[in-house]
């Protein structure tokens, strides 16, 4: 880039005489990985504290189709995860979260084409692949919106649960689920799913933010102006890590 | 960023052959994504749907950041300095589960 220029005559430019990118990548780019590093970190924690919860407590031992729900062992993912909308009383396993799998990875692929056009400062196509991507982002949210409310409401019949009142062991109807009861299985199962799948929609929610503002600073040429799109690659980074989380908020949540 | 300014964007053809690289990722992603939903309905629990499961989710990590992130045409040392980090969560997840398992046989057994 322009630092590398060097008046006539002068020294060749070597690696630690300033003016070189280190690892031949933007600083904005740099720090963005590092940060993702972090974020790394933290989505770690959260899946691997999931694992230890799990690890920590009995498993159903049964067939799968013997399943019931209680807070006793932890429950088959499958059986919890098996509600579509608009298609109520019907049982249809994995089947949304499949769809919202699907969702991202498709926006995950408008990201990449729209840094890719911004490669060839191609304006027309890096509006139209943002405004893509953040219409899968705004689809999956809504997805994941659902999926929490039915989630807390639960199913028509509830589930039944041993539950200490008053220092007894009594048997208690539980619809849905909170932090502090769960019709699904042990209360630190709900906890978890709130956390992760809240704090990657979170992660989501943000990156839909950051993708409008991209939209909007191409859309109105800021990016001709200055005559790059690097920032479309930046936080086409982040995109993709949003989407890379889900991989595995997939794996270790709803198919292990 | 520098050498990218070169290919001008009145050539068509420009960026071709990484459009076809992307879809050809979107493609593996979509049918490894398929195979682990068939798995999840056909293959018993236990150890190797799990190990299945890890595996296939490796690779679509690795689609992921090698070409949609594309740490995979980046210069070596940053490719390094991205995965040893990693090390650190693979130390996490066998002292957790360890201890988890510990808990396990202290309030069960």
């Amino acid at each position: 880039m322009a630092a590398n220029v060097t008046t006539p005559g002068a020294i060749e430019p070597k690696m630690w005489m300033g003016g070189i990118e280190p690892m031949k990548a933007s600083y904005g780019k740099l720090m963005m990985w590092f940060f993702l590093i972090s974020d790394t970190f933290t989505f770690s924690a959260l899946l691997v504290a999931y694992g230890t919860a799990r690890f920590s407590f009995p498993a159903f031992s049964g067939k799968a189709e013997d399943f019931t729900f209680s807070n006793m062992y932890w429950p088959i993912p499958e059986k919890v995860y098996e509600a579509v909308p608009f298609l109520h009383g019907v049982t249809l396993p994995l089947v949304f979260v499949g769809i919202m799998t699907f969702i991202l990875i498709a926006s995950s692929v408008t990201m990449v084409l729209a840094v890719e056009a911004g490669h060839r400062m191609d304006r027309e196509s890096v509006e139209k692949y943002m405004l893509w991507t953040i219409l899968g982002g705004f689809t999956f949210l809504g997805c994941q919106a659902w999926e929490w409310s039915h989630f807390i409401h639960g199913t028509d019949t509830g589930s039944v649960m041993k539950v200490i009142q008053d220092g007894v062991w009594v048997d208690k109807t539980v619809f849905g689920a909170n932090l502090t009861e769960n019709q699904y299985g042990p209360p630190a199962f709900a906890d978890f799913f709130f956390f992760i799948t809240g704090f990657h929609g979170t992660h989501v929610f943000s990156g839909v933010i950051l993708n409008i503002l991209i939209f909007f600073r191409s859309a109105t040429g800021f990016y001709d102006k200055r005559g790059s799109y690097e920032m479309v690659e930046k936080v086409g980074l982040y995109w993709h890590f949003v989407d890379l989380v889900w991989v595995f908020v997939f794996t270790f949540f709803y198919l292990v | 960023m520098a050498e990218i300014h070169h290919i001008h964007n009145q050539d068509p053809n420009a960026g071709a052959e990484q459009r076809k690289a992307i879809w050809k990722t979107f493609w593996i992603l979509l049918i490894l994504t398929a195979v682990e939903f068939l798995i999840a309905f056909t293959v018993p629990h236990g150890i190797l749907k799990v190990t299945i499961f890890i595996v296939m989710t490796i690779v679509k990590a690795f689609y992921i950041v090698g070409e949609f992130m594309h740490l995979k045409h980046e210069t070596k040392s940053l490719i390094w300095s991205i995965l040893v980090p990693v090390v650190f969560v693979a130390w996490l997840i066998l002292a957790l589960l360890l201890e988890g398992n510990a808990i396990f046989d202290a309030v069960f057994d």
